[in-house]
């Protein structure tokens, strides 16, 4: 894992003396609200309904088993015993006081942690897929490149005072679990006459105007990426509106000037620029991505594996939805469900985080990761440990055995705790993993993404859901809209409305109604919910949700 | 005929805390909606409003939110509000737990 540099530790240290004078001088009235604000945003503090909440980085979702440890502490010290794993592979804890912000800034210094540009019109968190250096379907671990963006862009004076946020993803893998499509850049690493290189996507993203990212580049040779994702931001810092907060993502820039007027500004600038970067940033990833060396993998028999998955239909079910290949036969990447039946999606307790904590340290190389889909990795699993793993999890309340089915739901806080929303969404992705269970058919439905958001920004990633849910306010009242057909992955779609919404009560049932008519629909159990849609479109599903055939037939 | 003026309350959010409270008739902050002063009128709202205003070290982003009569005083109209007063609906925390 990367580990800081003297250069890393003494500007986080910087940060956080000057944010801690900052607090002083806001509480002492030196500085206003409206001179705090963004110091306290750049420092990743927000005001949410009933308290405060910190978001803290974790770059592209890599945290050891050290880091998980200092966060449960922090869990517990400073906030009420959990915190809340999100969809841009952040945590954040929900009641600091503002007091405490610079100490727990400090704790989180002392594991390499820090809160800084997880907001703001800045680059954003870089995030990756979840599943990098361990994935068997992997080309490279995406993290180096990752880490050395992260770099790149921390305090990149140009790139302070975007038009809007900006918002990186990278994946090593063909198969995309880092929705490359939906971000303002997407790096997908492929290989070309055996070069290493990436497709670079541009303009994607959800929101308000949810925009498929287009391709700017199908082949960028790896050493010219720094230069390139500059000029990119050099264009968009440029063309990106300011006068309109909803049209001043690179999305809309790509929107109104073109994909090819955009295409050649950056190239233009790239030519520009490229002699400026003599390789020094080559050099530097080289000594990064020796930090991100495969761990020493242990090999042994992995017999406990198999004897346990032939003997116990709970191992087995959760050895069948839990477990990804890994680049090493002997070992497995688990899957660790932050999404027991009823529980708040990408909730984890403190002692939960400690759980993991000592997992990974105990059978992972001390490596844990978290996804966007609000879950967390063990990523270097060896199979001989697998049993032991799954008993101490069930232990702690975290072996369900659910991942990529229909109450592995993603949601975002909603009207719970944040600030923006327009309705909740936790309670309705609670009311929904309930009534799976008590139907017992999630299993038997297989493969099925839901995801909610609270409102039209879109962290619950809505319109990419196989089934989208989106909390709005309907002239008083919480009414939610459904979609359906959306996909996240390389084969992104964006979700096609239903009609019209529903009230929240009537939320569970519509959904189940979905999941119904899907299982009437199939004509095989491979066929997924996704699938059928493809095959037959809205129609039968909306004929479904509305009850209409019946009406029709009366 | 001129509309009537809906009920308002003064909200904010308090400045260490964070957490939700109301301005009351005797210039205090109260984390029970009820204790909130019902203002019924529009020119007083925006004198309140000021006033709310004018104490930054105490709070931040007071606002000016409909509230109707109730048995012990203001009560929220619109949902987000309720929540306000509550707390979240997935854990017994914020103000339902506080009593
Ligand atoms: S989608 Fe809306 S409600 Fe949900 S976290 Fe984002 S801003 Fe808040």
């Amino acid at each position: 894992m990367y580990a800081y540099t003297d250069f890393d530790e003494a500007f986080v240290r910087r940060r956080v003396a000057q944010f801690r004078g900052q607090v002083a001088r806001r509480i002492d009235g030196s500085l206003t609200e409206d001179e705090f604000k963004p110091l306290r945003l750049m420092n990743g503090l927000y005001l949410q309904l009933h308290a405060y909440m910190l978001r803290v980085a974790i770059p592209y979702g890599t945290v050891s088993s050290r880091q998980m440890r200092q966060l449960a502490m922090i869990a517990r010290r400073w906030d009420k015993g959990y915190g809340h794993f999100t969809t841009r592979q952040n945590i954040q804890f929900n009641w600091p006081q503002l007091t405490d912000v610079p100490d727990i800034l400090d704790a989180l210094a002392d594991v390499g942690m820090h809160c800084i540009q997880t907001s703001g019109n800045t680059i954003r968190n870089v995030t990756a897929d979840h599943f990098a250096g361990a994935a068997a379907d992997e080309i490279a671990d995406p993290r180096p490149v990752a880490e050395l963006l992260r770099q790149w862009s921390t305090d990149h004076p140009e790139f302070q005072f975007l038009p809007r946020k900006f918002k990186i993803a990278i994946t090593g893998s063909p198969t995309d679990r880092a929705v490359t499509r939906a971000h303002d850049i997407g790096l997908r690493m492929i290989v070309q006459n055996g070069q290493p290189g990436f497709e670079v996507i541009v303009g994607g993203g959800l929101g308000r105007t949810p925009m498929i990212g287009k391709v700017i580049r199908d082949f960028l040779p790896r050493e010219d990426l720094l230069p390139y994702v500059e000029a990119i931001l050099g264009v968009y810092n440029l063309l990106g509106r300011r006068d309109n907060k909803f049209k001043a993502r690179i999305k809309i820039a790509v929107h109104e000037h073109g994909i090819e007027e955009i295409t050649r500004l950056v190239e233009d600038r790239f030519a520009a620029i490229r002699p400026e970067f003599t390789g020094v940033d080559q050099q530097i990833l080289a000594a990064i991505e020796a930090q991100f060396a495969l761990p020493d993998l242990r090999h042994g028999p992995v017999g406990a594996h198999d004897r346990a998955y032939a003997a116990d239909p709970v191992y087995r079910s959760w050895a069948d939805t839990n477990l990804t290949p890994h680049r090493d036969p002997e070992h497995a990447i688990v899957s660790v469900s932050l999404k027991a039946p009823g529980a708040t999606p990408g909730d984890a307790s403190a002692e939960q985080m400690e759980v993991l904590a000592d997992l990974a340290e105990r059978h992972g190389h001390s490596e844990l990761r978290i996804s966007h889909e609000q879950n967390v990795i063990l990523p270097h699993v060896h199979k001989g440990d697998l049993p032991a793993v799954h008993a101490a999890l069930k232990a702690a309340g975290l072996a369900t055995a659910n991942i990529g089915l229909a109450s592995d739901i993603i949601a975002c806080p909603g009207m719970d705790y944040c600030a923006l929303a327009t309705a909740r969404s936790i309670p309705v992705a609670q009311s929904i993993a309930l009534r799976l269970e008590a139907l017992k058919i999630e299993h038997e439905v297989g493969a099925l993404k839901i995801k909610i958001s609270g409102c039209i920004n879109a962290c619950g990633h809505h319109h990419v859901g196989h089934i989208g849910i989106l909390g709005l306010d309907r002239a008083g009242v919480e009414t939610y809209q459904i979609t359906l057909g959306g996909d996240g992955t390389e084969t992104m779609a964006l979700g096609d409305r239903t009609g019209p919404g529903f009230a929240y009560d009537e939320v569970v049932p519509a959904v189940e109604r979905l999941i119904l008519a899907y299982l009437e629909l199939r004509r095989t159990r491979d066929e997924t919910f996704l699938d059928v849609y493809r095959r037959l479109g809205m129609a039968p599903f909306k004929a479904a949700i509305y009850q209409t055939e019946r009406a029709d037939a009366a | 005929m001129t509309r009537r003026y809906t009920p308002k309350v003064v909200t904010a959010n308090r400045l260490l805390a964070g957490d939700a409270v109301w301005l009351t008739e005797d210039d205090t902050w109260s984390t029970d909606m009820a204790e909130a002063e019902l203002i019924e009128d529009e020119a007083h709202a925006q004198m309140r409003l000021l006033h709310a205003q004018s104490r930054p070290h105490e709070v931040v982003g007071a606002y000016l939110t409909d509230a109707a009569p109730g048995h012990d005083g203001p009560r929220p109209v619109h949902f987000r509000e309720e929540f306000r007063t509550r707390g979240p609906s997935n854990r017994f925390h914020g103000k339902q737990a506080e009593g």
